[in-house]
């Protein structure tokens, strides 16, 4: 990790214009605190001095020049005044009393304020110092001046100015190191999920961002990118399934189809033979045909939900839809077949492939079971979820491929006899993620149990929707949009 | 029949001609939706069957400014898209019937005819409905044969209801499936093959002659015999 690249980075750059706008912040803080005082140390001074002068003057007036010269002495010499400037000059200018050498030469204005500028010597140096004085013309043509040295008033910017450097010089350093240390942390962090996603460009698609487990920003945008990276991976696998599954299983009944039609180009023009060949052309087609909706089904299960397509449903009356339909096929097959459920459980789902899903499962159910066994299906619901559970006493799947039998293409040995196109479970399995269901393949003891576990929708919203259930209103039919 | 064929692919729209001419019916073809209209708006048909997916005017809108028109000549749409809510468009702007591609010959068949049946029969509220012996009565929910009273399960009584409604006309597991179940994807065991023989045990059997009969290849057809 180079400064180069920890300079550049947006956390950097970010604190940099932080450090930029606190050192403007303190200036204009300090600015204005200087100002005020300055002001305010500048209207006393010329208070207290405005206030000496008239009192001078009125000792001129009560006692003559010799008062003024009197009080001036001693204001001289009381301790800590010695930064106070008295001046008493002749009409003439030249001084009479007070602890100035000679009258200044600055030019009076109409005020009677002048700057003023006394060379001190401080600790034997001579320094000039800045003078703020008022001067008066006394009757009789004398000269009144009063002062005070503004050497403090300097000292005090000194202080402001000095402040402003050192808290501008340290705030940049430490925000300088601030920013190295914070954009060195997010370079790493950053760093992490680019090595994962440079390593899944590559090729593995397994990879995984890891997070820090404190929860922080990064850690939900690793849960995020993981999560959406469990999408991709499985719609990537089911891709790959698909086109391999494509190659296979939907090449045997064009094949078949085919090799039937070849067969009877061959035969001598018979009618009743041509008859049946094309017959069986046709239903080979169909099948190739049915593969394709169903694959077709499953993609658009699994690209996600359209909104639109999503609304309130009871599973209840959808289930007992499909048992109404399955019932006679099991009994005509001398299987026991049971449905139970008691209340609505009303759920947000897409209808056509929650029936199309209930009716495959049923479908298993009914081809797997033999005669004299049992397929019960219920519909239950708590106060959160609503399960429907397709039992059978069937052979059941081995717990090994349990997971297995949900993918496509996917068929058991032992049921490679019978009729089907692997796709009826993949299609549940598509559709239950679809609907954030649960899906479950249990062993039934003897047979096989699947149960799909839904969300369930607040009751009081459900009872006002049961009359939408199970066919589109008239107030949906005018929601679609044209 | 006369029939009127709005469809832009030349070999489905010969396949439909053929098949259809086969079956004894007239046929014309238009190969674009503008020309399926004025041909629509100018010939008197018995039923129309419009491609969704045409050139310039669609499928849908030819089927609106028709209906704007005042026609009420019955409409089939045929189309390769068979999601709920395109059908449901395609019957929200004025199709009667709508049939998902690929589709099998006699099931487009069986639909035109109770297409151009249901034009023709009055619209009148029915709550009796009779075919020799067999009477169905849709307010009490009953049925008998000869006077004989028939016990059926809901189901059988909606499977029985159709086939009157449409008797004298083939009709399919599909258009059963539809019907009774809403179901608009086939299961892939033959279960409506079940249902009827149920039902063919209860309205048929120990009666004469018999009512319900199966038709190869295609479904089945309710008719008493000539």
């Amino acid at each position: 990790m180079r400064l180069r690249n920890v300079v550049r980075t947006s956390a950097f750059r970010l604190i940099l214009l932080y450090t930029v706008v606190f050192a403007l912040s303190v200036s204009l803080l300090l600015s204005f605190i200087y100002w005020r005082t300055v002001a305010l140390i500048d209207r006393q001074a010329r208070e207290t001095i405005e206030s000496e002068i008239r009192s001078l003057a009125e000792q001129y007036q009560l006692r003559g020049l010799l008062g003024v010269a009197e009080v001036m002495d001693q204001r001289v010499k009381q301790p800590g005044n010695s930064d106070h400037v008295y001046l008493l000059a002749s009409p003439s200018k030249l001084p009479l009393a007070g602890n100035l050498e000679a009258w200044p030469d600055t030019l009076d204005d109409d005020t009677g304020w002048i700057p003023l500028t006394v060379v001190k010597s401080d600790e034997g140096q001579l320094i000039p110092h800045t003078n703020l004085a008022r001067t008066l013309i006394l009757p009789g043509g004398f000269y009144l001046l009063v002062g005070r040295d503004m050497h403090e008033r300097g000292k005090f910017r000194r202080i402001v100015l000095e402040a402003l450097a050192w808290s501008s010089a340290g705030g940049v350093l430490l925000s300088l190191i601030g920013g190295i240390v914070v954009s060195r942390r997010m370079l790493r962090r950053v760093e992490t999920v680019a090595l994962t996603a440079r390593r899944i460009v590559a090729g593995d698609l397994t990879q995984r961002v890891r997070g820090n487990g404190s929860g922080d920003e990064f850690d939900r945008l690793a849960d995020i990118l993981n999560a959406m990276l469990d999408r991709i991976e499985r719609l990537m696998a089911g891709m790959r399934l698909a086109t391999d599954s494509l190659a296979h299983d939907l090449r045997r009944p064009l094949t078949r189809l085919r090799s039937r039609v070849e067969l009877a180009l061959l035969q001598p023009a018979a009618a009743v033979e041509d008859r049946e060949a094309l017959a069986d052309v046709l239903h080979q087609a169909d099948a190739a045909l049915l593969m394709f909706d169903n694959l077709l089904k499953i993609a658009m299960a699994e690209s996600g939900p359209m909104a639109s397509e999503l609304r309130r449903l009871d599973l209840t009356m959808l289930t007992r839809n499909a048992a109404e339909l399955y019932e006679p096929v099991a009994e005509e097959s001398g299987i026991d077949f049971i449905f139970e459920a008691s209340a609505p459980a009303m759920i947000l789902g897409q209808p056509e492939l929650l029936a199309q899903s209930v009716a495959n499962l049923l479908d298993n159910a009914v081809k797997y079971t033999p005669s004299g066994g049992r397929i019960v299906v219920s519909v239950t619901a708590t106060a959160t979820t609503a399960t429907l559970s397709v039992a059978d006493s069937g052979p059941g799947v081995p717990a090994a491929d349990r997971e297995r039998v949900l993918e496509r293409f996917v068929r058991l040995d032992e049921c490679r006899s019978s009729p089907g196109s692997g796709l009826g479970l993949a299609l549940v399995a598509a559709v239950a993620r679809l609907h954030d269901a649960q899906l479950t393949v249990d062993d039934n003891a003897p047979g096989l149990r699947v149960t799909m576990t839904f969300t369930i929708i607040r009751p009081e919203a459900a009872r006002a929707d049961d009359r939408q259930a199970a066919a589109l209103t008239a107030d949906e039919w005018l929601r679609i949009p044209e | 029949m006369r029939i009127l064929i709005v469809e832009d692919d030349a070999e489905t729209a010969e396949y439909l001609a053929k098949g259809l001419s086969e079956g004894g019916h007239v046929t014309d073809h238009a190969a674009s939706g503008a020309d399926g209209l004025s041909m629509a708006l100018d010939g008197s048909y018995d039923v129309i069957i419009v491609d969704r997916m045409l050139p310039g005017m669609d499928g849908l809108s030819l089927i609106r400014v028709l209906r704007e028109e005042g026609r009420a000549t019955p409409v089939l749409i045929l189309s390769a898209l068979g999601q709920v809510t395109d059908r449901v468009k395609g019957l929200k702007a004025g199709g009667d019937d709508y049939l998902v591609k690929p589709f099998a010959f006699s099931e487009l068949l069986a639909r035109l005819e109770a297409l151009a049946r249901r034009a023709s029969a009055e619209a009148k509220i029915i709550t009796l409905l009779q075919l020799a012996d067999l009477k169905l009565d849709l307010l009490a929910r009953t049925v008998s044969r000869g006077g004989k009273p028939i016990d059926l399960q809901p189901r059988e009584f909606l499977i029985l209801e159709y086939l009157m409604r449409h008797a004298g006309q083939v009709v399919t597991r599909t258009m059963l499936l539809e019907a009774v179940w809403d179901y608009h994807f086939d299961p892939q065991t033959n279960v409506i093959d079940v249902h009827i023989s149920r039902l063919r045990g209860k309205i048929d059997k120990g009666f004469s002659p018999p009512l319900l009969q199966t038709i190869r290849n295609a479904g089945y057809c309710l008719r008493a015999p000539a």
